[in-house]
């Protein structure tokens, strides 16, 4: 039987403002599907959005949903988590509103390694504000804001995260929506900040000048630039130059979360355990 | 009211009363002269199960701030005018959502970077309008040490009930005063919480943004099985957003209204020899322990004069002022600033012939120079 929907949608929310052809619906069924095989309840789970089209995301599901300011939902949903550490969190975003305007937040809820999940839908353009230049639009493609070229060099989101310390990195593309699915649950259930990046198509504000009129265009091209981890990693530096891995990148079960942490922290001012010195940490610096 | 004689700086008593009203969460960033309000609640909170996190910049101070209290969380955030300003847009959020918290600034010289460490009040103007757009603002102003502790339980409890952010403004004369104060007991500020409103119906008759035209949103803890909808954008009754035109007008008139229809909850003001005076102070914060000087010698001198201290700075106690200044001719308004709250008195009063004392260079104005203003012009 179909997998019925309904369930975890706000159906009078219907239709989407995506356009036609747009990836974020597939995410959003891969996500709902994903929740619905993680045994918990609706009202269990908040959804945090940002600003631009992937912001939309929280207002369709039926979860408790935030819709903040651009840049911010790591920061909204650590004061979140931490106010309720026994529920689930989940963060969407795109790649200007988590890269750009929020890279600072993105970065540091990767370093706290606190128990999130981040979602960032990577379509490499400011889509919902018709063109501009983010921080993964490749080098030389036209946006309204450089259309002599985009210079500007490129973040690639899960190196980004590795180094900053979320202990789940993983990359996946819309072009395979059960495989998402399937990546979506383990970032879900790791305990740490898991960042899951999604590329996702914008033939509509990212194709329209750059040779990918259509949503097939732009997903072939999405395809023509990742490649399995284990390909990628049998790579040469200079094949791998123009690609991107697909799959979990990072998963570190053993890392400090920080609600955990911030627990000891409550007890040390119970009086139920000593101070935290540095001899309780194998890496200190 | 029990009460308790406690030595402590403002900024420290500011913290305590937090924890005493009920406060769970804190979120901040270092910034002096307000630093000390985390140090210590960062000790407090986690001894009674609460959450302090030193976060990575002002701004996501205030995000998780809003992210706790819209789990269900009472939350505080502490800055100055610097950290204001960046957190702005989030507290326009905090607005349009209706969700509460509350925010101290202990305010020190600006623009800008200013003088970090030392005393203004340069930052009256900017509580009342922090971030873009149509909102009533609530702010409180503490006048002594003992009100850095009432003042701040006192905006717990409006930010629940008028659902927004309050501000507190402190000094950095104030918040780092030190000293004897008296301040009610915890369990009798305990007593005294009012929590937010919640509804208890069945989930499908809950629409949290649906209410009387001069009251704020109800809206129930995060994960307690009613599931609706925060956003910054115009919204509907359950939250989403909408650009439906009646649905938006009647939102932001409401935010306005649901302050302004109940200014008398939020009046307060301090009448200090008020009685037969003939010349009338109008100083807040810090500024007003040098004005109560300035007055007892002045009477000693034989100069009638008296204080009237606004305490809730916005909405500002209009009514009340008028009334004095209708009978009274000789009005001067001091403050460290260049007459933020003085064009407020204007306004209030109608009279453009109010005068001021004003100190921008990051001391404090001694009763001395009150006294000289009062004798040069009256």
């Amino acid at each position: 039987m179909a997998f019925n929907y309904d369930k975890y949608l706000r159906l009078e929310k219907m239709p989407t403002l995506w356009c036609w052809g747009c990836g974020d619906g597939v995410i959003l069924k891969a996500f709902v599907r994903a929740i619905a095989k993680m045994d918990i309840k609706q009202d269990d789970v908040c959804v945090v959005s940002g600003i631009g089209c992937s912001g939309r995301f929280s207002s369709y599901v039926d979860f408790n949903t935030v819709h903040t300011t651009h840049g911010r939902t790591v920061a909204y949903a650590t004061g979140i988590k931490l106010a309720r550490p026994d529920k689930l969190v989940i963060c969407v975003a795109g790649d200007g509103d988590a890269l750009a305007i929020g890279g600072n937040h993105t970065i540091h809820g990767c370093r706290r390694n606190i128990d999130l999940t981040m979602i960032i839908i990577n379509n490499f353009i400011y889509g919902l504000t018709n063109s501009q230049t983010s921080p993964t639009t490749p080098k030389g493609m036209w946006t309204v804001s450089q259309k002599a070229g985009n210079i500007d060099p490129t973040f690639n989101t899960c190196n980004l995260a590795i180094a900053a310390g979320a202990s789940f990195v993983a990359r996946e593309t819309m072009l395979e929506p059960k495989k998402l699915e399937k990546v979506l649950i383990k970032a879900m259930k790791h305990k740490g900040f898991s960042m899951m990046e999604v590329l996702s198509n914008c033939h509509i504000n990212l194709g329209r000048k750059n040779k990918m009129l259509s949503a097939m265009a732009n997903l072939e091209w999405i395809d023509s630039i990742t490649v399995s981890k284990k390909k990628y990693d049998a790579m040469s530096e200079e094949e791998q130059l123009n690609l991107l891995p697909l799959g979990v990148l990072k998963e570190d079960t053993e890392a400090d979360e920080y609600c955990d942490m911030y627990a000891e922290i409550q007890k040390v001012h119970q009086g139920q355990r000593a101070k935290i010195t540095q001899d309780d940490f194998a890496k200190k610096i | 009211m029990a009460t308790r004689e406690v030595i402590s700086t403002g900024n420290e008593l500011a913290a305590i009363a937090a924890v005493d009203a009920g406060c769970k969460f804190f979120g901040g960033y270092p910034l002096t002269p307000s630093s000390e309000v985390m140090h210590v609640i960062s000790d407090l909170l986690p001894k009674i199960g609460g959450t302090a996190i030193q976060m990575e910049d002002e701004i996501a101070g205030i995000c998780c701030v809003i992210g706790a209290a819209m789990a269900g969380d009472r939350a505080l955030t502490a800055t100055s005018g610097p950290g204001v300003s960046l957190k702005a847009e989030n507290l326009g959020l905090a607005q349009m959502a209706e969700v509460p918290l509350v925010l101290i600034n202990v305010m020190r010289g600006g623009p800008s970077t200013g003088l970090p460490t030392r005393v203004s009040q340069g930052d009256v103007l900017q509580a009342k309008n922090p971030s873009h757009g149509d909102y009533k603002s609530i702010t409180l102003c503490a006048g002594s040490l003992a009100e850095c502790y009432t003042e701040t339980v006192r905006a717990f409890n409006l930010a629940d009930r008028f659902m927004q952010p309050v501000i507190v403004l402190l000094d950095e004369t104030i918040g780092h005063m030190h000293g004897k104060a008296v301040i009610p007991t915890a369990q009798a500020v305990e007593a005294g919480i009012v929590p937010r409103k919640s509804f208890d119906g069945p989930a499908e008759e809950y629409f949290p943004y649906e209410c009387e035209a001069d009251e704020p949103a109800v809206l129930n803890q995060m994960f307690t099985g009613y599931r609706y909808h925060f956003t910054g954008l115009h919204h509907d009754k359950n939250g989403f957003p909408t650009e439906e035109i009646e649905t938006c007008r009647k939102l932001i008139q409401r935010l306005e209204d649901k302050v302004a229809m109940h200014e008398d909850e939020l009046e307060s003001y301090e009448e200090f020899m008020m009685d037969d005076a003939d010349v009338m102070l109008v100083a807040y914060g810090s500024v007003s322990l040098a004005a109560k000087e300035t007055i007892r010698n002045l009477r000693a001198e034989g100069i009638k004069a008296g204080l009237f201290r606004p305490i809730t700075l916005w909405p500002s106690p209009a009514k009340k002022m008028k009334e004095y200044t209708d009978k009274i001719k000789n009005v001067l308004v001091v403050e460290l600033n260049i007459g933020q709250y003085h064009s407020e008195v204007q306004r209030a009063t109608a009279r453009l012939d109010i005068d001021g004392l004003f100190k921008v260079n990051g001391r404090a104005i001694s009763p001395n120079e009150i006294a000289a203003k009062v004798k040069e012009l009256y």
